[in-house]
């Protein structure tokens, strides 16, 4: 995937920065002793996120259950020490098959989904964890509020400039509003003190009769006010039927900004089908559910970019659930989906053969290469005219791709030969032939 | 003399006193038209504000209001899968082995699915029998999409449950009153273990196996003689003599699928090939590929056939025959008993004493080309059985009738007799995929699968086993009888189980379920073998002893509680005639026995005889219609018509049907193709033709008819209504071996010559163009064999589906707009073979005279009382000199480097210049939308029936021209695949529809700069030439050149 500059760059940079400041102040105070002995909630955090966020949540069950709090609950509830929580995360396949009786209880409970051993913990990046699963949930609040005031300021850039036009068009009205006042104060003025305005205008013939008057000049004019018309009319026509811009509102608000830019995915991770297919495919859902079985929730400086757009991203990641079938709280699918319907953004005509692996795996040109900066779309644009003169331009000046691919061994020299040149373009390989996407 | 009739267009008009005709004859109209209400009072014109220009503007206005809302894109919703199938990619498509079934047609084939949805059969290469696809095959998969099947089980006509057919079954079983199950053949064994199993619960349980259309004088003459029912299997690729006597090998007899060994035996291979000889009464396909055909009637062949075991055993047979026929068959004597393994005799006449005959000499001869000892299965009819089950429907003896597959009510001849018994019956349930004859009388019909939704297996040929697998889940609420079989015996596991179960018991012997289902096929193994092999020896001993008999001539070879050979040969030679003429009752290559008649791909076929669609029709000899005065015309506007005859045999009269005059029809015969004349539940363009079944007395397609002339004329939809070549040698150039042999390739193989610099040169050499270079990348040529290809058309269907061709209805095929981007032509000899023709037309002298060409011509369009004949595949010949393409004014038709004519529809303005010049009338037009328009009521108007539209091929809209594109979708799609995995592509890679489909090897296409392909080798074949090579279009398609085996002895 293409690297893409970021726009606004330098105010995220800031703001995000600002968030990791203020929270690691924050964590500072936050240090305390932990329910197994004394652990460093930050370091915790970091450890959490890397092993243990994939199935566990704080509040909430997922792959596994809410582990807020967990050593003081387990010691509550079941009588379990810490002793136990280190044997179990360092080897659960172990204690279930000792026969624990709450391990074993915990493995039933979840679907007989063992947790991975993490043999490679010590006894204090647990106590870590577990301070951290202490201390957690209160700082959450403090955090998002620091953040979006955060975010807010941070994207002052971007709204400022509108607010700066916008001023400005409200100063050049009043400016207008002013001169014009002021002319007819200075009118009132004038014909208060009897000074004749009309005379001096009717000296000399008025500049429009002496154009009428000047026959080349009408016949240079008209004509080039038809050309000039022609040619906007003929720009005009060409674009019927090219959408180029099209932006259509999806039924759920996917941001590709957010998976292709931020979270740097793959593209053909979910549209898997342009390697081998001519259609890019648009991803099934069961493929969104590899990750948003665990991310059901969006990060709080996320969920504050959404409402720029409006969009709580958290609600999207719900419809989402919704039409796959998954029981959030049970962490199961019920069965009940309802697809999606997608709104097409790019509609080729039926007459037009288009085939996306020959472009992504044989002639691997970059997705960006016709969709644009997909990785800065928050709604998915069309971003190309999709108009043949675009294809044959592209034909025309894209070389072929034929460095170790033994299908184009014998073509290659051959045509090379033929042509005198070392790399073909399409067009030579007969790419800009009508039939080869028209039939 | 002036006429004193008064004619008159309606009864008023005989009223004197009609003031309404009086005023009728003075004026247009009875009442004045009120134009004068408004033009006449000025005021009201003065005072509204809507004048004429005002008028125009607004029309104007909103012409361009609207083209200009127009110019908005649709919004296009995109629905992906909510959990995605793992083998499945959209864009993608998956090819299954499966197999069908259904009772007329057994094949194993392979087919393909786009995102789920079956679009098109193809051959599976890997069975070793039946594994190609005929036309009705290739169709198969519209039908699956046919609109009007039954969309649940029904009582009474009104939708019911399931359960409710179940219970009433049920209690029926439980009855102890017969319950009689009257099926289709199945040749399953797991079909066959289930009935077995549900007798065994239900001793009160039948099972009658019924054909419509039987091979019962088969079946019973085989198994007098090996002790089972079934049918001799024969390779025709083994035979160097082919004798048939009446038997449509290359069509529908003994169920098919013999055209693919036959036409390997026809390629010349080092200077020989096979000679064939065929007895019959009406012009098959078979008969149209024979070297030698002669045109006698049934009772002659039984002579004749009599006569050839006589000689051929040393006996003697008695029996008129005439000379020239006794020549032929001397001849043919002569050339067996060079070398007697070496031929085979058929016959398809429905006589047990003619099949009985055949088996002796096949045994006899010891044909290699014969196989009894793993017969085929595909036809279990008993017409006995069903017989006697009609006449114990009548007596009130039956308690539950279940029919499933077959649809007695319409192919009975004694219908109205099943009918009584059906109301006899106190409860029907008969399974069908449609609503027909046969369900209406039912008290349910219970909707059945098609077979691309069904399980199955089939034992084709003994030991040669076929899996059928769905394709896509059932579309409806429907149900396979099997399925219903295990609820009726309270089995809760499903019918896929089932199978699995027999085959792991019974068949695979321990080989994986799974690779069978894969393969679709399974030839039982080495072990099964041993088993056999332990068995054979008993066996080859009987069958020593029977040569042996055979040998010593004993008179009393009785096997088996048979026929003894020598009364079967006895009584042939004393066949007598009947009264009048002789009918024989046929398949047609398109219809079968008229299960898919519905299917509006096989009802445009046209019929590869006749080249006639959308009709079945009794054809006649020459001679018989001038005597009976039975006409065909050409009329004006270019259709053919056809008189009308009234049919009758032994008390039953088909009215109306009409005639086709059959150059090759053995005089004194007639014949009429089953399938047609179908109405139950048939959308009224469907209904078609007539039933030929009530014809079928006794089950014996051979019967005693009477035709007279019936009033009026029917109007054909015939798409070739010219029949010779007028002698114009270069387009089918023919041969005969001895030539082929003997003479070098210019002589036989001629190129036309042209006129350069006042020389002849040959046309090959002259060029007006300069011509591209295409040895770099792929250049794809076709050839096609005449000698191999036998006109069965499959490939004709096979295009249809791979390229989304319009099905355009018997109006507009009648007026030439059939849109079939490949047809086959078939041509007559007009003299007695095409040879003979040039030869006439050569020697023209002058306009008149003896020889002058005036009249000459006249009589070269006449086709002989017995004609040769030829087939020839046409398709685009996708010219590198391409006529079509230096004439259209928009360039929408192009050539490109890999020899493909290309046909950009966008572009295309329809002013048809290219059609007009395209030397080989390839091109077709888009007179009409043929998609979502009411007028063309076909599958392409309705969401059920445009599921087998292929994605990858535009659907064209009107007023633009189409043809062949050498499916370019298809060589596109080889050369990304290869791109893609970075190789060369493979020459088998390379194909068409219709080169796939093509079972007989006819049609091979290929890339010629490979020069190790097939293709290349074929261009530089003695036997290639090009279509009209003197026009100079350098096509890309070529020919081999026909030869036949006319060696008489």
């Amino acid at each position: 995937m293409k690297k893409v500059t970021y726009r606004n760059q330098i105010s995220k940079i800031l703001g995000i920065s600002l968030v990791v400041l203020l929270l690691s102040s924050f964590s500072l105070i936050a240090q305390e002793e932990g329910p197994c002995g004394p652990g460093d909630a930050a370091k915790g955090k970091a450890l959490f996120n890397q092993n243990c966020a994939a199935c566990h949540a704080l509040n909430r069950k997922m792959t596994g259950p809410a582990l807020a709090n967990v050593a003081t609950r387990l010691s509550e509830d079941e009588g379990l020490d810490c002793d136990w929580i280190y044997s179990w995360i360092k080897n659960s396949p172990g204690k279930i098959k000792s026969g624990d009786a709450y391990a074993n209880k915990i493995y039933a409970e979840y679907n007989q989904a063992a947790m991975t051993a993490f043999p490679t913990l010590s006894d204090q990046d647990i106590n870590d964890i577990l301070a951290y699963t202490a201390a957690a949930p209160a700082p959450a609040p403090a955090a998002t509020e620091v953040a979006a005031a955060d975010g807010g300021a941070a994207d002052k850039g971007g709204v400022s400039s509108e607010v700066i036009l916008g001023a400005l068009v409200l100063v050049f009205a009043l400016l207008v509003f002013m001169l014009m006042s002021v002319r007819k104060t200075l009118k009132r003025v004038m014909e208060a003190n009897g000074v004749d305005v009309e005379s001096e205008e009717i000296s000399g013939v008025p500049l429009w009769k002496a154009f009428a008057k000047n026959q080349f000049l009408i016949l240079v004019s008209v004509i080039l006010l038809l050309l000039g018309g022609a040619y906007f009319a003929y720009g005009w026509m060409m674009q019927v039927g090219v959408d180029q811009g099209y932006e259509p509102v999806q039924p759920i608000h996917y941001s590709h900004r957010i998976h292709a830019g931020d979270n740097k995915i793959e593209c053909k991770y979910c549209h898997s089908s342009a390697r081998k297919s001519k259609t890019s495919g648009i991803p099934s859902l069961n493929v969104c559910m590899n990750c948003h079985k665990s991310i059901y929730q969006v990060a709080d400086a996320t969920l504050a970019e959404g409402k720029k757009y409006g969009i709580d991203y958290n609600e999207e990641i719900g419809k989402l659930y919704a039409a796959v079938g998954w029981d959030e709280e049970n962490q199961k699918y019920t069965g009940e989906s309802k697809p999606v319907e997608w709104i097409r953004v790019h509609n080729l005509p039926d007459f037009a053969y288009f085939n996306h692996s020959q472009h992504v795996e044989v002639g691997k040109i970059e997705c960006q290469t016709c969709h644009g900066p997909v990785e800065e779309m928050e709604i998915m644009s069309q971003y190309s005219p999709l108009t043949m003169g675009w294809c044959v331009n592209c034909h025309r000046e894209t070389n072929v791709q034929v460095e170790g691919n033994e299908y184009y061994a014998k073509i290659h020299k051959e045509l090379s030969k033929k042509y005198g040149v070392e790399t073909l373009t399409a067009a030579q390989m007969g790419g800009l032939e009508c039939g080869k996407c028209h039939y | 003399m002036a006429s004193n009739k008064k004619y008159w267009k309606s009864e008023a008009e005989l009223n004197p006193n009609d003031s309404i005709v009086e005023a009728l004859q003075q004026n247009e109209f009875v009442e004045d038209i009120p134009v004068d209400e408004f033009l006449g009072d000025k005021e009201t014109l003065a005072s509204t504000n809507t004048n004429r220009r005002d008028f125009l503007k607004y029309v104007g206005f909103s012409t361009a209001a609207a083209s200009l809302a127009a110019c908005e894109g649709p919004v296009v919703k995109s629905i992906p899968y909510v959990i995605a199938p793992e083998n499945i990619v959209p864009g993608v498509a998956n090819y299954y082995a499966t197999t069908i079934a259904d009772g007329f047609d057994f094949a194993s084939i392979l087919i393909k699915t786009r995102e789920g949805r079956p679009i098109k059969v193809e051959n599976n290469k890997e069975a070793k029998v039946s594994g190609g696809a005929n036309a009705r095959v290739q169709a198969s998969v519209l039908s699956l999409y046919d609109s009007t099947r039954l969309q649940g089980p029904t009582a009474n006509g009104e939708p019911v449950d399931w359960d409710a057919i179940d219970d009433a079954v049920k209690s029926k079983l439980k009855s102890g009153k017969q319950v009689a199950l009257l099926t289709q053949t199945y040749a399953s064994p797991s079909t066959t273990r289930l009935i077995g199993e549900l007798k065994a619960a239900y001793p009160n349980v039948k099972h009658v196996t019924y054909d419509a259309i039987s091979e019962e004088a088969a079946l019973a003459a085989f198994e007098a003689r090996y002790g089972e029912r079934a049918l001799a299997d024969y390779d025709f690729e083994k035979a160097d003599v082919i004798v048939s006597f009446g038997a449509d090998f290359l069509g529908d007899w003994q169920g098919g699928g013999y055209d693919s060994g036959y036409a390997k035996g026809r390629v010349p291979k080092h200077g020989k090939m096979s000679r064939h000889v065929q007895f019959e009464a009406n012009m098959s396909l078979t008969g149209a590929n024979a070297d030698k055909r002669v045109p006698i009637s049934a009772q002659f062949q039984k002579v004749a056939l009599a006569y050839l075991y006589a000689q051929l055993s040393g006996t003697s047979a008695s029996g008129e025959l005439d000379a020239s026929v006794t020549k032929v068959l001397d001849g043919l004597i002569t050339q067996i008993r060079k070398n007697r393994s070496k031929a085979v005799v058929v016959s398809g006449i429905d006589d047990i004493n003619v099949q009985t005959v055949v088996l002796a000499v096949n045994k006899l001869l010891k044909s290699e080309a014969f196989d009894p000892k793993a017969p085929k299965y595909i036809r279990q009819g008993n017409v006995k059985a069903v017989q006697a089950l009609i006449s114990d429907m009548n007596a009130g003896n039956v308690g539950a009738l279940i029919i499933d597959g077959v649809n007695p009510m319409y192919s009975l001849p004694n219908a109205a007799e099943f009918k009584s018994g059906v109301e006899k019956v106190d409860l029907t349930v008969t399974f069908s995929q449609n609503w027909n004859e046969t369900t209406a009388v039912s008290n349910y019909a219970g909707a059945a699968n098609h077979y691309l939704e069904s399980w199955g297996d089939v034992e084709i040929k003994k030991g040669h086993y076929s899996l059928t697998q769905p394709t896509i889940k059932e579309l409806f609420d429907t149900r396979q009888l099997q399925t219903s079989m295990l609820k009726w015996l309270g089995s809760d596991k499903s019918y896929y189980d089932y199978i699995k179960e027999t085959w792991n018991a019974t068949i695979l012997n321990g080989e994986d379920f799974n690779k069978a289902v894969h393969d679709g096929v399974f030839v039982a193994g080495s072990n099964e073998m041993m088993e056999s092999m332990s068995d054979a020896p008993a066996m080859m001993s009987t069958d020593d002893d029977k040569e042996s008999a055979d040998q010593m001539m004993e008179e009393e070879t009785v096997v088996a509680a048979g026929v003894s050979v020598a009364a079967a040969v006895r009584s042939l030679s004393a066949a007598t005639s009947g009264d009048g003429m002789e009918l024989t009752l046929y398949s047609k290559v398109g219809m079968g026995d008229g299960k898919q008649a519905g299917n509006p791909w096989l009802q445009e076929f046209p019929d590869p005889i006749t080249r006639v669609s959308w009709d079945n029709y009794v054809t006649v000899s020459k001679d018989d219609a001038a005597r009976l005065g039975l006409i065909n015309e050409n009329v004006a506007n270019g259709g053919l018509d056809g008189s009308y005859a009234k049919v009758t045999v032994g008390g039953v009269t088909l009215e109306k049907v009409p005639v086709i005059i059959q150059p090759g029809q053995a005089k004194g015969t007639a014949g009429i193709s089953f399938g047609y004349g179908k109405k139950e539940g048939m959308k009224a363009e469907m209904q078609t033709g007539v039933n030929a079944f009530a014809l079928y007395q006794g089950f014996n397609n051979i019967q005693s008819v009477s035709i007279e002339k019936a009033g009026g004329m029917h109007e054909f939809a015939c798409v070739q209504l010219h029949k010779t070549m007028m002698g114009r040698g270069d387009i089918i150039k023919e041969t005969t071996l001895e030539i082929f042999n003997t003479k070098d390739h210019a002589e036989w193989n001629h190129v036309p010559q042209v006129s350069l610099n006042h020389q002849e040169v040959p046309a090959n050499s002259v060029d007006l163009w300069d011509s591209f270079d295409r040895s770099i990348g792929h250049h794809f040529n076709m050839s096609i064999d005449l000698n191999a290809c036998t006109g069965c058309g499959a490939c004709v269907i096979a295009c249809h589906a791979e390229n989304n061709v319009p099905v355009v209805g018997k109006a507009e095929v009648r007026k030439s707009r059939d849109m079939h981007w490949l047809r086959i032509d078939r041509y007559y000899s007009s003299e007695e073979s095409f040879e003979a023709d040039n030869i006439k037309k050569d020697e023209f002298d002058g306009l008149s005279g003896e020889k002058g060409s005036l009249g000459g011509f006249g009589e070269l369009e006449d086709p002989a009382a017995n004609p040769q004949v030829a087939f020839q595949p046409v398709m685009c010949q996708h010219c590198n000199h391409a006529p079509c393409e230096t004439v259209c004014p928009v360039a929408a038709t192009s050539h490109s480097r890999q020899g493909q004519n290309h046909m950009a529809y966008n572009r295309c303005v329809g002013t048809r210049y290219c059609a007009n010049n395209c030397p080989y009338k390839v091109r077709r037009f888009n007179w009409f939308l043929y998609n979502n328009n009411d007028e063309f009521d076909f599958h392409m108007n309705n969401d059920l029936g445009k599921m087998v539209v292929n994605p990858d091929v535009n659907v064209r809209s009107r007023g633009v021209i189409e043809k062949c594109s050498m499916c370019i979708q298809m060589t596109q799609k080889s050369i990304l695949d290869a791109k893609r995995e970075g190789r060369p592509v493979a020459d088998e890679e390379f194909q068409t529809a219709c080169s796939s489909a093509c079972n007989s090897g006819a049609i091979v296409f290929g890339d010629i700069n490979d020069k190790d392909s097939e293709i290349a080798e074929l261009k530089e074949n003695d036997r290639m030439y090009h279509l009209l090579e003197h026009v100079g279009t350098k096509p890309n398609v070529f020919y081999q050149v026909k030869v036949r085996n006319t060696n008489e002895a």
